[in-house]
């Protein structure tokens, strides 16, 4: 997508985007570009013995049975996260962009939880769920349900998905809110939800308009589950029972900081980082093609 | 005009933080400066702070400053980066299971001996605690780094539980088989869910945290098996795993019968089961002697510490177990001047001196890491007053230490751990048998191990 | 006022519910016996006689950490710096790839838009070694500049001048505007909702950073909010959870206080109401 209306000069634009640039060089191409090195090499953590070893960190990724199961368990992790933050936040937002009493006061209770310090929310999770210790934990186990994530993968899924996806919640909210309030407001109470002809009249009228958020928070969702989960994870499960809740994201954490495997957990970054840029780079395709019809 | 008030506000708000730093450094530019990185949290964090400002008031030389760096790991990754960059602080605090990877650190550390020579610094390994100073020192018995906070695996139990299943409380188990006993009983008659006294909490018999160290590699320690070949790694970075042997099997084995049976719980990894026993919902909680400071203050019932039990079929004599926690490594950087090291060499003759070693151990749950240390506390009748918190000590002195009960010199054993972990659970949850779990376990493991290998030697 | 609007609130009040339990046991386990806490004896009623807590902190501090007042200054100047300074190098750089031809302008845009996906882990060890190179190691600087970059910024602002009305552009040309009054007087009024969005958000990553502040900053006197939240958490030692959860609670008012300051321009003005 383009626009088609521009202003002339060069110079000007290119002073714009200079301070963006100079620091992305610095502070995100350097770096890509030294881990893209060190996947190719074998390294001690001090960088004191380098040996370059070409393909052979990936080879032994992609040989490793292991390690493509936890692929195809990331996808599934990251999408849940992302329709399920997505999903309640929109509703929310609609919710709270209707002309209600006290939506003001409902605006500040939905946003602020965004500002939960991690190492905090961390806490509380276990407090919550934790089954000996936990409020919900202890409650469910009183009440005869066995619940167990220590044990049962997939109640230890569920923990993980429904913990991250938490915490973004909020931040979909906000944009979410901000991408209704641009829409003008003629359009917004046309579509007014009052039963299914109103869900009809959102999606074709309302939704249309939303997409630019809607495209932004996919990226801004994928690229938080794919990343920004290894503290959710580490506090709740460490990534067990057995691999049940390891994402790509926990073995590169693991791998690079904790086990100090540099070329071992560059490799994997990288392909963290093509599998993102792919997925992203699809949709924007994707998207731009609907936005231009 | 409002927003512009409001922007020259951040703007001196921003700068006044970046002003604090030069004046802190102004006062101490006479001394010789010692930078400290530390992962020590909470009272903890505050007691290394405590010896900071004893040590700095005993003498006008040095002046030593404690930096907290976050986590275990995220401190050692942080004194790499720092490394890297020329900037590496004088001492950092190591945890036990990074030391494999310091010591291929060549260049980047001054190992104790090497600082002992360069700077006159006296310290006798001979004065530490033989399994504490094994697990920080070259085969020959040259020291690489100072020990300091240190702790071993213990068995923790609820007295009151052990009254109300009819078992002795005065009498921990002291074999497996005991043990294994004890537990049932204690889910026959103490661990019932109508139980009125549990106070709607699910009771279980025995948990067990930090399984990886404590079932397996404490174990194999006191059984006086080898947890790896040449010598648990001492002797070269072509050691193998070898914890897939008859007797680790069987204890594993046993385990997942009394899990099978309820009377046996698994509640999670490495310390985060500890809550379970000291909110009392556990009668017997294997875990660190160094969470015996948060039971006294949290439990609510009579509980009592016991060495880990042994299994008299494998070795009559046990062995000591082995000990976890960190030590000091001294780094270096391309600028740093003899009398920097000096300086350090200073503070750490400081922190092996027998008085303020076991004014640490009272002060926090570690235990003293000299003897001398642990003769003051003695001396002091400290363990009179604080009955059990000798245990740890006892444990590790018992018997002789051998190459099996030395400690683990093993690349990347934080991973090994976690593959342990997850072939344990895996079993736990009933997907493979004991030996397949240990056997798969030390298959993986070994692939870490080439890899750490590979990753060190030219 | 029209008739209440049954559905919306029970679907919001649904939705706060999920999100006050966890806030409401920060806050009720802030007054309670830390011993309960760690044991998982938390109770949902606070305990008045439990708030002196709150004097305790502001004063002394707590195990392990420094007075909260200083960490919550040194935390507020660096979310401050992060938000403002994100704002304006990527409304500018969304501006110029948005509105200009010159070339390699889709090359910038993908150059800015790919650093999304680099994960903190593989840039620290790189990015401490820049910084020291500078000599910015240990300084408010250091701690700020890396952390300005932003993708999500860029993108988002691109996002929304790609949906503005090509009539307006034209417009404004015809009335005369440069380059530079078009972005002042129009695109920063147009794109004020997203502003504060985005505001409130960078504000609270810029409050809410651990690991580089961790890494770069080697002085107590720069620690932030949520380091001391991290130092009094004790592992292997007791835990003050009252005064953990007590320092959560005073961590969470700024954050609050922007999202009410910027609530102003989420509400629409009179005039948006009549286009």
């Amino acid at each position: 997508m383009e626009r088609r209306t521009i202003f002339p000069g060069r110079a000007f634009p290119i002073l714009l985007v200079l301070p963006q640039l100079l620091l992305t060089f610095v502070f995100f191409l350097w770096p890509a570009g030294q881990a893209i090195w060190s996947s190719m090499t074998r390294a001690d953590p001090f960088g004191i013995r380098t040996t370059f070893v070409g393909t052979e960190n990936f080879y032994d990724l992609f040989t490793d049975p292991l390690y493509r199961d936890s692929i195809g368990r990331t996808l599934v992790f990251c999408v849940a996260v992302s329709v399920l933050s997505m999903g309640v936040a929109l509703l929310l937002a609609v919710c709270a962009d209707r002309e209600i009493r006290g939506r003001g006061w409902y605006r500040i209770m939905l946003i602020w939880p965004y500002a939960v310090a991690p190492a905090v929310a961390a806490v509380l999770w276990i407090l919550l769920l934790h089954p000996q210790i936990g409020l919900i934990g202890r409650w469910l186990n009183r009440h005869g349900v066995p619940w167990d994530y220590k044990l049962n993968g997939l109640q230890a899924m569920s923990v993980v998905i429904g913990a991250s996806a938490w915490k973004q919640v909020s931040y979909n909210f906000i944009f979410f809110l901000a991408g209704l309030q641009s829409i003008p407001r003629a359009v917004i109470e046309a579509a007014r939800m009052d039963g299914a002809k109103g869900w009809f009249r959102f999606r074709t009228m309302v939704l249309p308009l939303l997409m630019p958020t809607v495209f932004f928070l996919i990226v801004v969702n994928l690229v938080y589950a794919a990343f920004d989960t290894f503290g959710t994870i580490q506090a709740l499960t460490q990534g067990g029972p057995g691999k049940a809740t390891e994402t790509l994201v926990v073995k590169v954490f693991r791998d690079g900081l904790i086990n100090l495997d540099v070329g071992g957990s560059s490799a994997q970054s990288v392909v963290l980082m093509l599998g993102v840029i792919v997925l992203t780079a699809v949709q924007f395709r994707f998207l731009s093609r609907r936005t231009d019809s | 005009m409002h927003r512009r008030t409001l922007l020259a506000g951040a703007a001196a708000l921003a700068a006044s933080p970046a002003a604090l730093p030069a004046t802190a450094w102004a006062q101490a530019a006479s001394k010789t400066k010692v930078v400290f990185w530390h992962a020590m949290t909470g009272a903890n964090g505050d007691e290394i702070n405590r010896i900071a400002r004893d040590f700095n008031a005993s003498q006008s030389g040095v002046e030593v400053e404690p930096i907290f760096k976050g986590s275990y790991p995220e401190t050692l990754t942080a004194a790499i980066a720092a490394w890297r960059a020329g900037q590496a602080p004088h001492i950092a605090q190591i945890y036990e299971v990074g030391t494999g990877s310091m010591l291929a650190a060549g260049p980047a550390v001054k190992q104790v001996w090497q600082l002992a020579q360069d700077t006159g610094l006296k310290i006798d390994p001979a004065t530490y605690l033989p399994a504490v100073r094994g697990y920080y020192s070259l085969v020959d018995g040259r020291m690489a780094s100072m020990p300091f906070n240190s702790s071993t695996g213990v068995m923790w139990y609820n007295k009151d539980a052990f009254e109300m299943a009819g078992l002795d409380p005065e009498k921990a188990p002291v074999t497996w088989a005991e043990f294994a006993t004890a537990a049932r009983a204690l889910k026959e008659k103490w661990a019932v869910p109508t139980m009125a006294k549990s106070g709607g909490q699910e009771l279980m018999a025995t948990t067990t945290s930090w399984f990886a160290w404590i079932q397996l590699e404490e174990y194999s320690a006191i059984h006086n098996l080898p947890f790896a070949t040449k010598a648990d790694g001492f002797e070269g970075l072509d050691t193998e795993l070898k914890f897939n042997a008859a007797p680790q099997v069987k204890q594993l084995q046993m385990l997942l019968e009394l899990a099978r049976d309820g009377a046996f719980k698994y509640t999670g990894r490495d310390n985060t089961p500890d809550p379970v026993f000291y909110s009392g919902q556990t009668a017997i909680g294997f875990g660190s002697s160094a969470g015996r400071a948060d039971i006294v203050r949290n439990a609510k019932f009579k509980w009592a510490a016991a060495m880990l039990p042994y299994d008299p079929a494998v070795i009559q004599q046990p062995n000591n177990t082995i000990i976890g926690g960190a030590s000091l490594w001294t780094m270096t950087t391309p600028t740093r001047k003899p009398e920097e090291y000096k300086a350090v060499a200073q503070f750490l003759q400081f922190l092996a001196q027998p008085e303020n070693d076991t004014l640490y151990h009272q002060h926090t749950g570690y235990v003293p890491v000299t003897l001398g240390g642990y003769e003051l506390s003695q001396k002091q009748g400290y363990y009179e007053k604080n009955p059990g918190a000798d245990i740890a000590i006892k444990s590790l002195t018992r018997g002789t230490v051998t190459e099996n009960s030395r400690g683990l010199r093993l690349g990347r054993l934080p991973e090994i751990r976690n593959i342990v972990y997850e072939e344990v659970e895996k079993a736990l949850q009933g997907q493979q048998n004991a030996q397949a779990a240990l056997d798969s376990a030390v298959a993986r493991g070994n692939r870490v191990l080439r890899e750490f290998e590979k990753s060190v030697r030219t | 006022m029209r008739r209440i609007d049954w559905p919306a609130h029970v679907v919001l009040l649904l939705g706060v519910a999920l999100f006050i339990l966890p806030l409401w046991l920060v806050l009720a386990g802030s007054t309670q016996d830390s011993a309960a806490i760690s044991r998982g004896e938390l109770s949902l009623i606070p305990r008045l006689s439990g708030l002196h807590v709150y004097a305790d902190i502001l004063s002394q501090g707590s195990p392990g950490a420094g007075p909260v007042w200083r960490m919550l200054l040194v935390s507020g100047a660096m979310a401050l710096t992060i938000a403002i300074g994100k704002i304006v190098i990527s409304i500018l750089s969304a501006y110029a790839v948005t509105f200009f031809r010159f070339p390699f302008r889709m090359a910038a845009f993908w150059t800015i838009f790919i650093t999304l996906m680099l994960p903190v882990e593989v840039r620290i060890v790189p990015t401490y070694s820049v910084m020291s190179d500078l000599g910015l190691i240990n300084t408010f600087p250091g701690l700020t500049i890396p952390l300005i970059a932003s993708a999500t910024a860029t993108l988002l602002f691109r996002q929304t001048f790609l949906v503005i009305p090509d009539e307006l552009v034209e417009a404004a040309r015809m009335d005369g505007a440069g380059p530079w009054r078009f972005f002042k007087d129009i695109l920063i009024p147009v794109s004020s909702s997203n502003l504060a969005a985005l505001f409130v958000i960078l504000f609270v990553y810029g409050w809410n950073q651990y690991l580089w502040p961790l890494l770069v900053a080697t002085t107590p006197q720069l620690d932030t909010i949520v380091i001391g939240i991290v130092k009094m958490i004790g592992t292997e030692t007791q835990t003050e959870w009252n005064r953990v959860m007590a320092t959560a609670v005073l961590a969470l008012l700024p954050p609050v206080a922007v999202v009410i300051l910027m609530q102003r321009w989420f509400v629409r003005g009179l005039t948006d109401g009549e286009k």
